[in-house]
Formats: C-alpha cells, sequence, structure tokens
C-alpha cells in the first residue's frame, strides 16, 4: 500500500491544463502544409507524390484536401522549388468538409477563402440537426459529457490516442467529458477509421442507438477522408459516407491535445480551423 | 562472404536429400526457392519443417494467369539461417490443392485467406468457413484475382450466417461478446463456452477492420505504397514500414547505408519501448491495478512524446523510406534520446518494483492463461508470446537486419506461459530495448541516410521482415511487368497469435479474458489489414 501511495506522489501532476493554457509547440510535429503561393511552378511534382492523393492543380489553382492528409511530409520533400512546407499546426478540426479543402491560386499568389472554393468530391451526407442545436445541447447537459467510442476498422493509432485521453496526462474528465460504454447513453459518437465495409452495419447501429441530438464526430484521415484506403472495395472512405458527421479531426493520428480541441469544438467551445489568410486578400 | 556461400550449398544439400527429384531447387538472391508438383507440397512442406527444424513463416497465394497460365502458392520457410520458399502452380480449371494444414497446423489460417481471397480450394483442410470475408460477401467474388475490378461496387448478400462450433452438454452455456466492446478497444467478436465461469472453449471471429490494403497496392509503385505499409497498423508502424522497405530493397538488391540502418534500429527499439511499457500499464489495467496503470500510461507517454521531437509524429510514422531513412538524427536529437530514456528507465524500474510487489496483481497474474512450449511451437506462435512459452525465437537475434547484426541482442525467455510469464519477457526486453537504444544514439555512424534505389525488375520477390513488439512481421512483395507492385503479402504477429490466444482461455474463468487477452497485446488492424 504504502508503494502505492509512493508511486503516486511522485508520478506528481503530470497533467496537462491544455486547452487553457497551451504546452510548448513541438517544432518537429509534422501538421498542417502550407504553401508559399509566390514560389510555386505548377510543376505538380507534390500532386504525384502525395500517397493520398489530396493534392490537386488545376491551372494555377492548387487544392489540398486536409481531410485525407496523412502528414507524411512526401509533398516537401517533391516540391523542387522549396514552396510547400509541413508547419506543427496541429489544431485544424472543422465542421464543414469544405472548410478543410485548401485552396491556392498560384498565379496570383493568394490564399482564397476556402468556404466558397473548396467543393468536395463524392457524396457527402449533410451535417445534423445536432450542430445547430449543439449550444442547446451544453445546456441540457448540464452534466459531464458521455462520449461513446466507435472502431469503424481503423489501423489502431487514432483508438491509442483516445485511450491516451483517459491516462494521467489528457484526463479529459477534468473537462467534464467522459468515455461511456453503450451508445444508448451518448451524446457524442468519436469513429475512428474509414468505415470497413464489415463494420458498417454496426456503426449505423451504434448511431441508430444514440439519444437525438447526437453528435458524430470523425477523427483522423481515414474516418476524415479515407486516407490511403481510398478506392478499396473493403472501405466506405470515410465516416461522412455512412453518417452525418459534425466535426472533423484530421491527424495521421491528431495528437491527444488535437482530440481535445475538436471535442471541444462539437459543443461550442473552441474556434474552428479556418484557412489562414497570410497571403492575399479575401 | 564465402561462409555464406558454403552455407548455403549446405542448406541446398539438405534439401535436396529431404525431397524427391521431383523438386527443383533455384536461388532467388539469398534465399532457395523449392519449386515441386502440386500434390507434392503437404509432403515437402512437412519434411523440411520437420528436417531443417524451420517454421512456416508467410504463405502467399497469387494470380499468375497473365504469365504463367495459372494460380502459384508459395510456403515460406525459416530455417535456422537461411529462408526458403516451397512454391507451386495450380491449375487455373480446378482451382485446387492438397490441404497443407492437416501436416502443419500452423498452415490453418493462411490456407482459409486463399480460400477467401483467390478462389483456391486447398482439398482436406478441416475447417473452410470464411475467414477475411464476412457472409455478406457474394460467393464468386475474389478481390486478389486480377480480373477483380474494385471499381465495381461489390453488392451485399443474403449469406449463409457464419457456422460457430457449438458445444453440448449439461450446464454449457454460450458468451457471445463484441463485435463492438464497450471501452476503447478494437472490433472482434468472441464466443465463449462456459460451465458456470470456466472457459471450455473460445471462438474467434476476426477480420472486421479488413481495409483491402494488399489489393490497394498492386499497380502502385513501391514508394507509393510504402504509405500503405506504415498505415496497416498504428503501434507498429515502423515495424511494418521496415519490414516493407526490406523486401522492396531485397528485391532490387539495394544496400542501406550505415548510418541509416542504425537510425533504423535506433527508432525500431524507441517503438518496442513505448509499446511494451504501454502494454504493461494495460495489464495493470486488466487486473484493475490503476496506480500501475496511470504510471505505465505515464510513461508512455513520455516516449511518445520523445517520438514526436526525433520523427515529428507520435507513432514514429514518416521515418521510413526505401533506401534508408527520410529523416537524419541531428546530435541534439540523439542527446534527447539519451537523456529522456535516461529518465524513464529510472522510473520503469520504480513502476516495474511496484507491480511486483502488488501480491494481488502478481497473484492474478500467475498461472493464468497458460500456453505449453509444445502447443506455441505447433501453432507458430511468435514474439512475447512465444518467448514466455520457452522458444528463443527473436529475428533480430537469429537473422539479424537492419544494424542488429553488430549489436548484442540478450536472449530473452520464460517457460511458465503464463500472464505472468509474458509480463516477464515484457520487463526484461524493454531493459535490454533502453540499452540498446543507448548505445545506438551514442555512436550513430556518419554517412548519408539513404541510398538510391535502383528501379525495380520485373516479376521479382522480396522478402522482409522486422522483429516487432508484437513478434515477427514477414512482408513478401513481388514486382509485375513494369516494376511496380503485383503482389503484396503482409504477415503481422498477431496473424500467428490468435490462435494462441483462443488456446490460452480455455479453462480459465471468464473475467480473465481481458487480462490474458491484454497480456498477448494481440493487434486486430495488422491481422485484418
Ligand atoms: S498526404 Fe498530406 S503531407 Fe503527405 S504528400 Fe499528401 S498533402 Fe503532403
Ligand atoms: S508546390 Fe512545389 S511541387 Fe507542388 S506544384 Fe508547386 S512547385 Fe511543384
Amino acid at each position: 500500500m504504502l508503494n502505492v501511495l509512493r508511486a503516486g506522489l511522485r508520478m506528481g501532476r503530470v497533467t496537462t491544463s491544455y486547452p487553457a493554457s497551451r504546452d510548448p509547440v513541438n517544432p518537429a510535429y509534422r501538421g498542417r502544409p502550407a504553401l508559399e503561393a509566390s514560389r510555386c511552378t505548377c510543376c505538380s511534382d507534390c500532386v504525384t507524390a502525395c500517397p493520398a492523393q489530396v493534392i490537386s492543380l488545376v491551372g494555377s489553382t492548387l487544392r489540398l484536401d486536409l481531410a485525407g492528409c496523412i502528414f507524411c511530409g512526401l509533398c516537401e520533400d517533391a516540391c523542387p522549388e522549396d514552396a510547400i512546407h509541413l508547419t506543427p499546426e496541429f489544431e485544424l478540426a472543422a465542421e464543414n468538409r469544405a472548410d478543410l479543402v485548401e485552396v491556392w491560386n498560384v498565379s496570383g499568389g493568394q490564399a482564397v477563402t476556402p468556404r466558397q472554393n473548396g467543393a468536395v468530391a463524392g457524396n457527402v451526407i449533410p451535417a445534423t440537426e445536432a450542430r445547430r442545436l449543439n449550444g442547446r445541447i451544453r445546456t441540457l447537459l448540464a452534466r459531464s459529457l458521455h462520449i461513446r467510442h466507435m472502431d469503424a476498422g481503423s489501423d489502431n493509432a487514432c483508438d491509442w490516442e483516445i485511450a491516451a485521453l483517459l491516462g494521467p496526462v489528457y484526463d479529459v474528465q477534468r473537462l467534464g467529458i467522459d468515455v461511456v460504454a453503450s451508445p444508448r447513453h451518448a451524446d457524442m459518437l468519436l469513429v475512428t477509421g474509414p468505415v470497413t465495409r464489415h463494420l458498417e452495419p454496426a456503426l449505423r447501429a451504434t448511431y441508430e442507438a444514440m439519444p437525438r441530438p447526437g453528435l458524430v464526430v470523425a477523427v483522423g484521415d481515414e474516418a476524415c477522408g479515407g486516407g490511403v484506403l481510398k478506392g478499396s472495395y473493403a472501405v466506405a472512405g470515410g465516416v461522412d459516407r455512412v453518417l452525418p458527421v459534425d466535426v472533423y479531426i484530421p491527424g495521421s493520428p491528431p495528437r491527444p491535445q488535437a482530440l481535445i480541441h475538436g471535442i471541444l469544438l462539437a459543443l461550442g467551445g473552441t474556434q474552428p480551423y479556418r484557412q489562414p489568410q497570410t497571403v492575399g486578400t479575401e | 562472404m564465402t561462409s555464406v556461400a558454403v552455407q548455403s550449398v549446405t542448406l541446398e544439400d539438405q534439401v535436396r536429400g529431404l525431397l524427391t527429384d521431383r523438386a527443383v531447387v533455384r536461388h532467388t538472391g539469398e534465399r532457395l526457392a523449392v519449386e515441386v508438383p502440386v500434390t507434392d507440397l503437404p509432403e515437402s512442406c512437412a519434411r523440411l519443417q520437420h528436417g531443417l527444424q524451420a517454421t512456416l513463416a508467410t504463405m502467399v497465394g497469387y494470380d499468375d494467369r497473365a504469365r504463367s497460365g495459372g494460380y502459384r502458392l508459395a510456403y515460406v520457410f525459416q530455417a535456422p539461417d537461411n529462408w526458403l520458399s516451397v512454391e507451386a502452380a495450380i491449375d487455373p480449371e480446378t482451382a485446387a490443392f492438397p490441404s497443407v494444414t492437416p501436416r502443419l497446423p500452423a498452415a490453418h489460417l493462411y490456407e482459409r485467406e486463399v480460400h477467401d481471397m483467390l478462389g483456391l480450394v486447398p482439398e482436406g483442410h478441416p475447417d473452410l468457413r470464411r475467414l477475411v470475408l464476412h457472409d455478406d460477401w457474394p460467393a464468386g467474388v475474389y478481390p486478389l484475382r486480377k480480373d477483380f475490378d474494385p471499381a465495381i461496387p461489390v453488392p451485399r448478400v443474403e449469406g449463409a450466417p457464419h457456422r460457430f462450433h457449438h458445444l453440448h452438454g449439461e450446464g454449457i452455456v454460450e458468451i457471445p461478446v463484441g463485435p463492438i466492446h464497450a471501452g476503447v478497444i478494437e472490433p472482434g467478436h468472441f464466443r465463449f463456452a462456459a460451465v458456470g465461469e470456466v472457459v471450455l472453449h473460445l471462438e474467434t471471429r476476426l477480420f472486421y477492420t479488413h481495409r483491402g490494403i494488399e489489393k490497394l497496392a498492386e499497380g502502385k509503385t513501391a514508394a507509393q505504397a510504402l504509405a500503405l505499409a506504415e498505415h496497416t497498423c498504428g503501434a507498429c508502424a515502423l515495424s511494418h514500414a521496415v519490414a516493407y522497405c526490406q523486401a522492396v530493397e531485397a528485391l532490387a538488391g539495394a544496400e542501406v547505408p550505415g548510418r541509416a540502418a542504425a537510425i533504423r534500429s535506433l527508432l525500431l527499439e524507441l517503438e518496442r519501448l513505448y509499446n511494451h511499457v504501454g502494454d504493461l500499464g494495460n495489464m495493470c489495467a486488466g487486473v484493475g491495478f490503476a496506480v500501475g496503470a496511470s504510471h505505465g500510461a505515464w510513461l508512455k507517454e513520455l516516449l511518445q512524446r520523445l517520438n514526436e521531437r526525433v520523427a515529428g509524429n507520435r507513432f514514429l510514422r514518416g521515418v521510413g523510406r526505401l533506401g534508408g531513412v527520410r529523416r537524419d538524427i541531428e546530435t541534439s536529437q540523439a542527446l534527447d534520446i539519451q537523456q529522456t530514456l535516461h529518465q524513464v528507465r529510472g522510473e520503469f524500474e520504480r513502476f516495474v518494483e511496484l507491480v511486483l510487489e502488488t501480491s494481488s496483481v502478481m497473484e492474478r497474474f500467475r498461472g493464468t492463461g497458460r500456453v505449453e512450449t509444445e502447443s506455441a511451437r505447433a501453432l507458430g506462435a511468435v514474439g512475447v508470446a512465444a518467448r514466455a512459452s520457452g522458444l528463443t525465437g527473436d529475428l533480430r537475434r537469429d537473422q539479424p537486419y537492419a544494424a542488429y547484426g553488430a549489436l548484442m541482442v540478450p536472449e530473452v525467455v520464460q517457460s511458465q506461459g503464463d500472464v505472468q510469464a509474458r509480463a516477464q519477457v515484457r520487463i526484461e526486453e524493454t531493459r535490454a530495448s533502453f540499452a540498446l537504444a543507448q548505445q545506438l544514439a551514442s555512436d550513430l555512424p556518419d554517412g548519408p541516410i539513404s541510398a538510391r534505389m535502383p528501379s525495380l525488375p520485373p516479376f521479382a520477390v522480396g522478402l522482409g521482415y522486422t522483429e516487432s513488439p508484437r513478434g515477427s512481421n514477414v512482408h513478401w512483395v513481388r514486382t509485375g511487368a513494369d516494376g511496380t507492385i503485383d503482389r503484396y503479402r503482409i504477415r503481422s504477429a498477431s496473424f500467428c497469435n490468435w490462435p494462441v490466444v483462443a488456446l490460452a482461455v480455455p479453462g480459465n474463468m471468464v473475467p480473465d479474458f481481458p487480462l490474458i487477452n491484454k497480456s498477448f497485446e494481440l493487434c486486430y488492424a495488422c491481422l485484418d489489414r
């Protein structure tokens, strides 16, 4: 018993205070790719190099879809002009799929606002009522947020990060967040994986079992946009092909702080990711 | 160089001595390939396994109709100092071959897999139920055949429901669990047959996370397919990436520079460290020992933060590259590694002391989930599961890759085969990995971090392997006519160990299942692919 107490004491307070205060930025972290549009010559080497096929170049408009990006940095390696770089930016969660599509007008050296131009290919199911109602959810809740995690065929990286949220360092209970065992008690479904054919029925059933309004959050490259698994006979290619998604959290996997950011965003508690207007004007 | 040549001649003589003269022996790179008539498959595999003390490392089926007019099978064995494969052509009309499983139980899952994925029928196999594909997949559609078009959606059909084996008898109850579980764990279905609290039989239904990774690789360049290798599994991302790179490098005859090999080994040890430490914490969670669980989780976090500082990703993704590594380790990062490991190592020893001294934990660990040496051997167990049951295999020592040839990897083995033994093996291996990583980080050789890859020859096969935290990963890659990937087979450690879990559970209490499962720490994602 004494040993147990001693162990607890030695660990001391290891819990992060994120999001109240920021942990130091790790400059090595591979987060959002950013383009220096003035350097880009439209050679399209990055398009060829991207293993997740999320970069496209049409005329002088370069689009990069963060939803399916695996943050590998191969675009950066391939670029002969040193125009594209991975930044350590990790709070990338967004409510609209289109907000995750970065659009750069290369010839004008301008970043274009994604909401006007970031059309998304494929049949995306529109978001639920829940998002409109999320303010109400919060007032209705008057208790902790109940999350049900559902692995819809992930490679387990995202799931380990969700498990870390419950550990001593991220300890999301301090934020009033609980992970629950049954969807019947859940306010939010946290889905990882591209939605495999074998798990699609289970995912639908889990969603059906949730009380309404219920929030759906897609976690990671595969859940947000299929990642490198796009086009497989065995996957749907993203949660929004099957369920309405309220918040997308990109990452391969998103680090635990990014998960917290996205979960709070779904509750209306943080700012969504918007393409920064560093170059050009709106 | 000479010693290698002498050795392979000896192996070749041995192989010829064991087989009939219908077998044709070829050299492919450093490996031996033995071509036999399909009717000789079971006998040849059995003789080589027993005669050479070899173990089945992987089995691959592929559609070679365009080139040779038929399908082909390769049973790849790991002999004490080499790899060899027994290969046979299959007539596309009958698409059948005599099953090797009755002679070699370790072939069981592989043969069910080629049955599902290629429509090849292993005649005489004891159990040909669906494995990878589930009940609603239409009959006669085989994703790994070349005429399967992934662009055409495969309809869901009303298939016959999966037949579970039922035990009948007084007081026997069946308890189905999953595929979706209460906690944050991966999906799989388990069916216990129990009398009271005691499990008599455990059946698993897996492959829920099947993502078609091997098919996706087909037609991609070797460089593009690396991302697929890396996304097979999160926790063993680097082990898979390196195994894949080594397979392609072997196929192309490429040499990896010394510095790159050392960085690979260093990061592979960091991967083992964060996994083993986290797994020990999870085993504490499995018996409800919260302080141990959170201590383990904290140490794992420190190690994953180190991963992020060194590699830019907490799961060491984005490090691998064909011909070397993508990122160098700067002097400051090497120092960071040494300092962090020094700190975590001290804390780890206190954590271990805490766990070992907590008698309620050790009582639950001891005698639970036992696997005898002979069973582990027969089922082809690998990794911690094998080494806790008296088997010594560790690819880092047995068939050194990356920089392991120059390192002393200690032999860690326990004989009792229970949860405690698996904990003990992880503890010893963690200590060894701390030492290996320190040694590598303090003495990285100078030089380039990658070599230029030659273009890949057509119709060539390469084999790559790593000893991941969960055991051996064996990747088999074959190129097509244009040098792109024609077939990619990923055999993860979990593929070998799932049948071992099913064997470890009977005789234990139902509530001990989560603990037993955690002590194996198998992965669903890299089994299901
Ligand atoms: S996946 Fe993302 S980081 Fe990797 S090449 Fe594509 S855009 Fe760049
Ligand atoms: S970002 Fe670089 S690689 Fe991509 S099109 Fe522009 S110049 Fe070419």
